[in-house]
């Protein structure tokens, strides 16, 4: 981690202990809001997270940032809105800056189908919690000024979902303020420790074998990025998880405000300006399950092709950076959290493309589900055991992009 | 992603002209015929290392072809 970070902001490393009530392992987002959770709304604080390289390394530190809440069923629309209300109190919580900024979020439509689409999403969100309206075209122009309402003549935009509440974050910075606030209240953290095992007694959990050495403890929850499949092979659990890279770049500064977050899911891309005000562009993953963080030339020149279709000020930038992140991609698009069938052992994953958005909720819920052994109401239809009742979530409004 | 498969009708290709084919793998172990099909149906080995698996040349030859690939540099083996 950054020498300047730790000396800002109040960290405290220890070494680990024989023994803890809880152990994470994962030192990202949802493993240290979990953290985070468990101290402060539980009072359990004998807690430590487990990280393989320094926190945030992973997919928390790789995300696109962007956080809302419209998407297409009602359990995942509620679950979302809740993540949006407690990203908007999390600066005034923790006393931390965030760098947490309202932008709006438009979701284009380019055909009829895809009007459809947008309409029901609108209906959905309004009837479950989360603002979104349909907007036309001419309302579309009021909003966003850069766009090119006939798509460069190939995607005309017809229409499009807008979403106010769309807004994003500095990663880091989240990650950072749940740390140190889990840090304060007495969790350990333990960085460049890793697990090499998974102790289990009949079917409960005892501990966890780490290159620290044995550490027992009656509860582990997985927060794992990318490698969840590999870990919970530890316990003998197989995931409806696959692994796909995904990739995505900034450009240069663009001196003037790009106002809203723009996605399109018949292009697969979005688009949105970074605090710095770098024009940051994403899309769909790799098809081919890959642990590589290998990014490339194609992909950058797809995507800035099909945003040039909507936003034409975007040919002029210059490309600054690439990178990948692994998300664990389950195949209906919605989370995996809560109970294993493995007593004391909780997981939290299938964050696929759609994680940093859910931090401050997945880390609330899984809290609430450690502390009370009971699943909460509104991670419930997440559950692993979904696919074996024939339950399963697939959810539209996240698939495709972020 | 600028990997390069060798398809063996057409020589060496890039990756965009195949599809990727999964090999399913129910593990041995799982006796329950239930349990089999639920595993069949959604699990996934996900394996970080080397795999064996399918790739449909469908930009070529359209034909199958077999290929072990490392997930974790995707190095074709």
């Amino acid at each position: 981690m950054n020498e300047n970070i730790e000396r800002t902001i109040q960290f405290k490393w220890h070494d680990p202990k024989p023994s803890y009530d809880v152990i994470i392992i994962g030192g990202g987002g949802h493993g240290l809001a979990t953290a985070y959770y468990l101290a402060t709304r539980h009072g359990i604080t004998n807690v430590a997270v487990l990280e393989k390289k320094y926190i945030g390394s992973g997919n928390s530190g790789r995300n696109t940032t962007i956080i809302r809440a419209n998407y297409g069923i009602p359990e995942a629309v509620r679950f979302y809105q809740r993540s949006v209300e407690l990203y908007a109190g999390l600066e005034n919580e923790t006393n931390r800056s965030i760098t947490h900024k309202h932008k709006g979020l438009l979701w284009i439509a380019h055909s009829e189908a895809g009007i459809r689409a947008e309409r029901a999403r609108a209906d959905v969100n309004t009837a479950f919690g989360a603002e979104t309206v349909f907007v036309k075209p001419d309302e579309i122009k009021k909003i966003c000024p850069q766009l090119d309402i006939s798509g460069d003549g190939v995607w005309p935009i017809r229409g499009a979902s807008y979403h106010p509440a769309g807004s994003s974050a500095r990663h880091d910075k989240v990650v950072w303020t749940y740390a140190e606030g889990a840090i304060m209240r007495g969790v350990h953290i333990h960085q460049n420790t890793t697990v090499n095992g998974l102790t289990i007694e009949g079917d409960r959990i005892v501990g966890v074998e780490t290159n620290q050495g044995k550490i027992a403890t009656g509860c582990v929850v997985s927060a794992v990025g990318g490698h969840v499949t590999t870990l919970a092979a530890m316990a003998k659990l197989r995931l409806p998880i696959r692994t796909h890279p995904l990739q995505a770049f900034v450009t240069n500064c663009y001196e003037q405000k790009l106002g809203p977050i723009v996605a399109s899911t018949d292009l697969l891309t979005y688009v949105s300006q970074t605090a710095k005000g770098e024009i940051l562009m994403g899309a769909e993953i790799d098809r081919q399950p890959s642990y590589s963080y290998k990014s490339g030339h194609r992909f950058i020149q797809s995507t800035s092709r099909r945003a040039m279709a909507l936003l034409p000020f975007i040919r002029d930038l210059r490309i600054m950076r690439q990178w990948t992140g692994v998300c664990d991609m389950s195949p209906d698009y919605s989370p995996i959290m809560g109970k294993t069938g493995i007593e004391g052992f909780y997981i939290t994953t299938g964050w696929g493309t759609w994680g940093f958005k859910a931090i401050p909720v997945g880390g609330e819920q899984m809290a609430e589900l450690i502390a009370t052994e009971k699943t909460p109401e509104l991670i419930a239809p997440f559950s692993l055991n979904r696919f074996a009742k024939d339950r399963t979530m697939a959810d539209r409004g996240s698939a495709g992009t972020h | 992603m600028s990997i390069q498969i060798t398809c063996p009708n057409c020589g060496k290709r890039s990756l965009e002209e195949f599809i990727y084919g999964e090999v399913l793998n129910v593990p041995d172990s799982i006796t329950d015929i239930d349990e089999r099909d639920l595993d069949r149906a959604f699990m996934h080995d996900n394996h970080e290392g080397p795999v064996k698996e399918q790739w449909f040349h469908s930009h070529g030859c359209r034909r199958w072809i077999k290929l072990h690939r490392d997930t974790r540099n995707d190095h074709i083996l």
